[in-house]
């Protein structure tokens, strides 16, 4: 093991993991945060917290980690390139290590065009390939980017994420396999809407056996109405969202539109499942995170294993 | 090429307002290829300026000279014959030029009447687009000559992020994924196994973030 990453484990047991995440609130309000990790407890192996995502202020992903560490559950810090140069990178996960933060996600971030300050400076310093190597280097060489010597180094389970639908399609893999060669642990992907996209990109994946070096969750995000799927498939850079899938939401009453989403969002897992080298699920309940519990029970993932 | 814009008119009104007597400078380089501060549009501004001012009642006398390079101390001393009873100076050239006239001429107020925007070049007629960000270590041999330090909207040095679509950046529709670019070109070079190759963190320091940077050429200096 390289971590004492609870997500490492449950995948070194070699069955399905199960990922979610919460957005921390916009205030100061722990108890926000605290509401929507208790009603994951027991259903996911790990919980990401996001960081600023769509480049709205919010409470830091830091913070809102340790108040889920503090709950007894395990919390994945979210790091956007956007935001922080490699001195604020360093420093924070030497302070979320030091909270029992062991595990994080290396993201290069929305560009502050859509969030609250589009007048924000963007900071860049670093991509996110360059941040999974800077993570490694302090967990496996104990020394700083700059060369410094770190006094018990973090060793932080390292992920990253992958948009298989992004453009170009047949760049995807190469990308991937960059952070595999930066030393990426697992990956999260982004939400899975085109099932047949995503089964090529797996296979892709496996042809150069990269399903050996790094594990794969896939992204699942429940939609909750038929406006929700025109919004993400017309409005969502990098998401492909299938026709049939918006009209599927479309054909059912508006107030049974919430059930047909968890319904899609269960049958997506169950079809995923059988997919090969795949190794888990991260489940976004984008603010509606009260049904993960529902969907990780319907999809079969319960009891998720102790380790 | 440094890119510029004209300033809106009330901002330089601003400036000049309390003024009488101005000199108004372009610059013969990059401002008037693209067509912001060179002679023509030093006229222009000109007699925009004295129009401005006869609708208020009052009068602006307006001294237009355009130097060969506003940049260069050679043709900035060439002022010293004109500056003398101006009460400023509106200077139509990128911030270079605007901070020479301040370093030469000490005790004169001088103006920007543009806004310097990027090194670019041209697309098409009247369209100019960001190209360089000066970072002082080029990487255009290993991005088959698109360079993303200055056109990818988030600098990312190892591949496009999750938002490229169609070739375009998820920040606009017109603006072109400088990724999508570099892997065309990469492929139209065979350059294709390259793009695996892990670019490393970079040393930032020989772009702006070292400090203000200075070239000295021993070879050429007196």
């Amino acid at each position: 093991m390289k971590t004492d990453s609870r997500l490492e484990k449950v995948l070194k047991t070699g069955g399905l993991a199960v990922t979610s995440e919460c957005g921390p609130p916009r205030g100061a309000v722990p108890e926000k945060i605290r509401e929507k990790a208790a009603m994951l407890k027991g259903y996911v192996d790990a919980i990401n917290v996001t960081d600023n995502q769509t480049a709205v202020v919010r409470m830091s992903s830091l913070a809102a980690c340790i108040f889920i560490r503090q709950m007894g559950l395990s919390a994945i810090l979210q790091m956007v390139a956007r935001d922080r140069n490699r001195i604020a990178m360093q420093s924070d996960i030497l302070g979320a290590y030091s909270h029992g933060v062991d595990t994080m996600l290396c993201l290069s971030g929305d560009h502050p065009k859509f969030g609250d300050h589009p007048m924000a400076a963007n900071v860049y310093d670093i991509d996110s390939v360059q941040m999974v190597q800077m993570v490694k280097q302090m967990r496996d060489e104990g020394t700083f980017q700059g060369g410094g010597d770190i006094e018990n180094p973090p060793k932080m389970y390292i992920g990253a994420a992958a948009n298989p639908f992004a453009d170009p399609f047949e760049l995807r893999v190469p990308r991937l396999a960059k952070k595999v060669t930066a030393g990426v642990d697992f990956i999260q992907t982004q939400c899975v809407y085109n099932l047949d996209k995503f089964e090529r990109w797996m296979a892709q994946i496996r042809e150069r056996g990269l399903h050996e070096k790094v594990h794969i969750l896939a992204g699942i995000t429940p939609m909750k109405s038929a406006g929700m799927a025109r919004y993400m498939k017309n409005r969502v850079p990098g998401m492909d969202v299938p026709d049939e899938l918006v009209n599927r939401m479309a054909g059912v009453p508006k107030e049974k539109q919430g059930a047909e989403g968890l319904t899609i969002a269960v049958e997506s897992i169950e079809r995923l499942k059988e997919v090969k080298g795949l190794s888990g699920f991260h489940i976004m309940a984008i603010e509606w995170e009260e049904k993960v519990p529902e969907i990780v029970e319907r999809a079969g993932l319960l009891p998720r294993p102790e380790v | 090429m440094i890119t510029a814009e004209r300033k809106p008119m009330e901002e330089i009104m601003g400036y000049v307002e309390p003024c009488q007597r101005i000199l108004l400078v372009g610059c013969n380089e990059c401002v008037t290829v693209c067509a912001a501060g060179g002679r023509k549009e030093v006229g222009l501004l000109s007699s925009a300026l004295q129009m401005a001012f006869m609708k208020s009642g009052k009068v602006l006398q307006v001294k237009e000279l355009t130097l060969e390079r506003q940049c260069d101390p050679e043709y900035v001393e060439e002022l010293v014959r004109e500056i003398d009873g101006v009460d400023a100076v509106l200077s139509m050239a990128c911030g270079c030029g605007v901070q020479e006239i301040a370093r030469r001429f000490r005790d004169k107020p001088v103006f920007p009447a543009v806004n310097t925007s990027f090194m670019g070049a041209s697309e098409r007629q009247g369209v100019w687009a960001e190209r360089c960000q000066g970072c002082g270590n080029c990487v255009l041999g290993l991005t088959g000559g698109i360079c993303p330090i200055a056109r990818c909207s988030k600098r990312l040095l190892n591949g496009p992020c999750g938002g490229s679509t169609g070739g375009k950046c998820e920040i606009s529709p017109d603006v072109d994924c400088a990724w999508h670019l570099i892997w065309e070109r990469m492929k139209a070079l065979g350059m294709e196994k390259s793009y695996e190759q892990v670019m490393p963190a970079r040393d930032w320091r020989t772009s702006r973030d070292g400090g203000p940077r200075k070239i000295v050429r021993e070879d050429l200096a007196l």
